[in-house]
């Protein structure tokens, strides 16, 4: 018994990307890639709980070349989440909803992603 | 109902006749998904610059940073609250996606259980660091 006549949403492959689409869904991928992300933080905690021997394993596992590229993912995705997100909470307190403004927070949140991403991996990398 | 049929009409005809709403529970999850997003600004920001700060420190240094009340107070806040939202967001994505009822509320039981798994996983190794120290 379906209405022939329900007004379908065309699919997302039809409309051209935005700024604004675009960030949008990449606030979804670097939550979903965060969440994955935090088994770092979990296995650091059971590592410290487990003793000297185990730290030294997870030490080691974060400092090799898959352990380094997780945490720098960590850091561009948390990064990018946080500013977003705080973008997130100025609309939902009714600012910036005007299409200047969504523009010019969309190119603050890039770049202070990028910038953000760039201090900690410069921090981490000078300290190696 | 000929003229009707000649409109637009966005709900089917089965969710016109039982006439149900939403479920009425969509603004306390919109409410606490800003909440913790408010709370795990600061608690992120404390995490990765006290991690950044430590990033030479051995076995002993970690643990004694842990076991130190403020820590180990601040990290199980931050894991709580982590985890939470984390819940909140992949809900949703998966309420989105995931079509088959079935398929759907599977995974949302298999993903609920696995934070609460590693979110107790997580404090219990806060504490067992805190307290063995």
């Amino acid at each position: 018994m379906s209405n022939r006549n329900r007004p379908i949403s065309p699919h997302l492959q039809i409309y051209k990307p935005q700024l604004t689409s675009i960030l949008s869904i990449t606030h979804r991928l670097t939550g979903m890639g965060l969440a994955f992300g935090s088994l770092a933080l979990v296995y650091f905690l059971v590592s410290l709980m487990n003793g000297p021997e185990s730290y030294e394993a997870a030490k080691h596992f974060f400092r090799s070349w898959i352990g380094l590229a997780l945490l720098f993912g960590c850091a561009l995705g948390v990064s990018f989440h946080i500013l977003n997100g705080i973008r997130h909470l100025f609309w939902d307190a009714g600012r910036g909803l005007d299409l200047k403004s969504v523009y010019a927070s969309g190119w603050i949140t890039i770049i202070g992603t990028l910038l953000l991403t760039g201090l900690i991996s410069g921090i981490v990398v000078c300290q190696l | 109902m000929p003229a009707l049929e000649k409109k637009m009409i966005l709900k089917e005809p089965l969710a016109r006749v039982k006439g149900h709403g939403s479920a009425k529970d969509g603004v306390m999850h919109w409410i606490a998904q800003r909440l913790t997003s408010i709370a795990l600004i600061p608690l992120m920001i404390w995490f990765v610059i006290s991690l950044l700060m430590r990033l030479h420190e051995n076995y002993h240094g970690f643990v004694a940073w842990i076991a130190s009340p403020l820590t180990s107070v601040l990290l199980t806040l931050f894991v709580v609250t982590l985890f939470y939202h984390m819940w909140l967001g992949l809900k949703v994505v998966i309420e989105d996606y995931v079509s088959t009822p079935m398929k759907r509320y599977t995974t949302l039981i298999f993903l609920k259980f696995s934070l609460f798994f590693l979110a107790t996983l997580s404090i219990f190794a806060i504490l067992k660091i805190a307290l063995g120290a």
